[in-house]
């Protein structure tokens, strides 16, 4: 209603983390490490050992799948992470209004963030040369025959300042540094939300949006840089240069995605009650908006290799169009992540009913798992790869895990930024 | 009496003032024939009970035909007319077609959109426009009330509930 009137809402409310929600999560958290077990067992006895002692590569060991699908889920989940965080930054940087009642649930999401740092460094250590082709120090020895003169080109970007081949200071150190100065945003963050709690007054809104561009400046860096050295660095003779944007995008609809659904499920449970479908519209539309970019960005990435047929480049869609394992997959990306959220949000009423957003959301995260995966198990596994049990069960282990971590926080503190100088603002949002 | 040729105008000063007065005189019986204001006012459709444009769907509508269009433009030039090989790709190389598709998808989404609007709001280049009162474009809103659509009210009684929403003045108005 357009009528400005007097509301009266509980600003106090927490959220309650009830028994039978986090017997939910632990089933699903269950039912994923049974299916990771059983894939872990099929990985062990199955396999194509043979075929790629063959070729002439190295042999194939069943455990590479392990960390392949370890590695696709630590980057898609420290992305759902960070993207919690970016879109709490926007919303100061922009000055936004309407969404000052979710943004508590948008900085919840950051909360995963130290452990998904620990987990990539630990499985960079664990599977380095299992994963990234580069960390091998044959490829920078000129006696080596299988000396590679581009990747040796490109060590310094590894190695620096030590000698090619030897221990990747410069890669770490970036790791490092993008999670450190992360979690200390996030960090600052929950901190000056928790004054603003307890004082109230509009100073802690201008000092959240200070931090917020110092955070935002960094993170249009970091983004991009960590899609260089996490994914793209996999596949090391190849590259694109807006490969960092296409990460961000997929990691954005997946962020998006997520903060829409626990609105929607803490609505659905009685909580956030000022967010009404005018809130879930702008949602909605984020959501919409950004799926199309992604499609944008993929679209613009395929066409220029496709049209220029440069084979240094085409090479990275051959590996994935003409491969029994991946071929299909590409199309279901599309579909998944494009043509499905296009033609079932077009509208405006699909965008103001939870039934269809929680659908969509749904979908477009398991999309853009699977447009990780397929970013990262190529150049890792090869022929080898696919979806199966071991990589859905991980999938559902790092998720539990992470909705657990999330909501686990999101209950210790106030669900609503109570004294947000902007509430009264989103109460009377109108679209 | 003939519709559309006798109106009772309220002039009101205040957006806020006006929303309530649309619902009060709705409220009444009274039935509306258009409020005019300067600028949009947040809120009002919704008041006076209009349902969703349609315009959404004349777009969806011009939009696929912009894109059929430009398909069936490119598969016949490509294919048919004059095949030509480019890159070494196929004739007819579908990922070549999608960005002429998306422009020609937006172009004829935009023109279609703005004609249908232009043509049911009545802003036809030979459209004569009736001036209800010349300060709704400038800082007053008007609300025009049909005598002929409301015959079952008397004149001075809609005058009456006119004021009492907050109309500053009420005034009458005709047209040949």
């Amino acid at each position: 209603m357009a009528h400005h009137g007097e509301h009266h809402y509980n600003l106090d409310q927490r959220f309650d983390f009830t028994a039978s929600i986090k017997k939910s999560i632990l089933t699903v958290l269950v039912i994923g490490a049974v299916l990771l077990g059983i894939g872990i067992v099929m990985a062990m006895t199955g396999g194509h050992h043979e075929e790629g002692a063959a070729a002439g590569g190295h042999a194939f060991h069943w455990y590479e799948r392990l960390y392949a699908s370890l590695w696709v889920n630590n980057v898609f989940f420290t992305g759902i992470s960070i993207i919690g965080v970016f879109f709490f930054a926007i919303q100061f940087a922009a000055q936004a209004g309407w969404s000052a009642p979710i943004l508590r649930v948008m900085l919840s999401l950051g909360n995963w963030l130290p452990i998904a740092g620990v987990l990539m460094l630990a499985t960079f250590f664990v599977a380095n040369h299992d994963l990234f082709h580069w960390t091998h120090s044959y490829l920078f020895d000129k006696n080596d025959p299988q000396y590679d003169k581009i990747i040796d080109g490109k060590g310094a970007f590894f190695y620096w300042p030590m000698e090619k081949g030897t221990f990747p200071v410069f890669y770490i150190a970036r790791m490092v540094i993008f999670f450190s100065f992360w979690v200390f945003f996030f960090t600052k963050f929950k901190q000056i939300s928790a004054q603003e709690d307890q004082l109230g007054g509009s100073s802690h809104w201008y000092k959240m949006r200070s931090w917020s561009a110092f955070f935002l400046v960094f993170f249009a860096v970091s983004s991009s840089m960590s899609a260089w050295d996490w994914v793209m660095s996999i596949d090391t003779h190849w590259f694109s240069t807006l490969f960092g944007w296409y990460m961000f995008a997929s990691w954005f609809v997946s962020g998006l995605s997520t903060i829409t659904l626990i609105v929607l499920f803490l609505k659905g449970k009685g909580y956030l009650e000022m967010v009404n479908e005018n809130h879930v519209h702008d949602l909605g539309k984020f959501v919409f908006g950004f799926s199309i970019f992604w499609t944008y960005l993929w679209f613009s990435q395929f066409l220029l290799i496709y049209y220029a047929n440069i084979p240094e480049e085409t090479v990275y869609f051959v590996e994935r169009l003409e491969s029994d394992i991946y071929g299909p997959f590409v199309f279901v990306n599309l579909g998944l992540n494009f043509f499905l959220p296009f033609l079932v949000l077009m509208t405006r009423d699909a965008k103001r009913h939870g039934v269809f957003l929680k659908l969509v959301c749904t979908i477009l995260i398991v999309g853009h798992w699977i447009d990780f995966t397929l970013m990262v198990q190529p150049g890792t596994l090869g022929h080898n790869g696919g979806i199966g049990l071991l990589e859905v069960g991980m999938f559902l282990v790092y998720g539990s895990a992470a909705t657990f971590v999330v909501l686990n926080a999101l209950a210790k503190r106030n669900l609503i930024a109570k004294n947000h100088p902007m509430l009264q603002e989103s109460y009377n949002h109108h679209i | 009496m003939e519709r559309d040729t006798h109106f009772i105008l309220g002039v009101y000063d205040d957006e806020d003032v006006l929303l309530h007065a649309v619902e009060k005189v709705r409220g009444s019986g009274v039935k509306i024939h258009e409020v005019y204001s300067p600028y949009p006012v947040h809120g009002l459709e919704h008041v006076l009970g209009y349902k969703r444009s349609k315009l959404p769907i004349a777009a969806f509508l011009f939009g696929m035909l912009g894109t059929s269009l430009a398909l069936t433009m490119q598969f016949y030039m490509m294919k048919f007319d004059w095949p030509m090989i480019i890159g070494g790709k196929d004739y007819a190389a579908f990922p070549d077609f999608v960005p002429v598709s998306f422009e020609m998808t937006v172009l004829l989404a935009a023109f279609g959109m703005v004609g249908v609007f232009l043509i049911t709001s009545n802003l036809k280049p030979w459209a004569q426009p009736r001036i209800f009162d010349l300060r709704s474009t400038d800082d007053k809103h008007i609300m025009a009330i049909d005598i002929a659509s409301n015959s079952s009210l008397e004149q001075e009684k809609i005058k009456e509930i006119l004021s009492a929403s907050g109309a500053t003045e009420v005034n009458n108005k005709s047209f040949e």
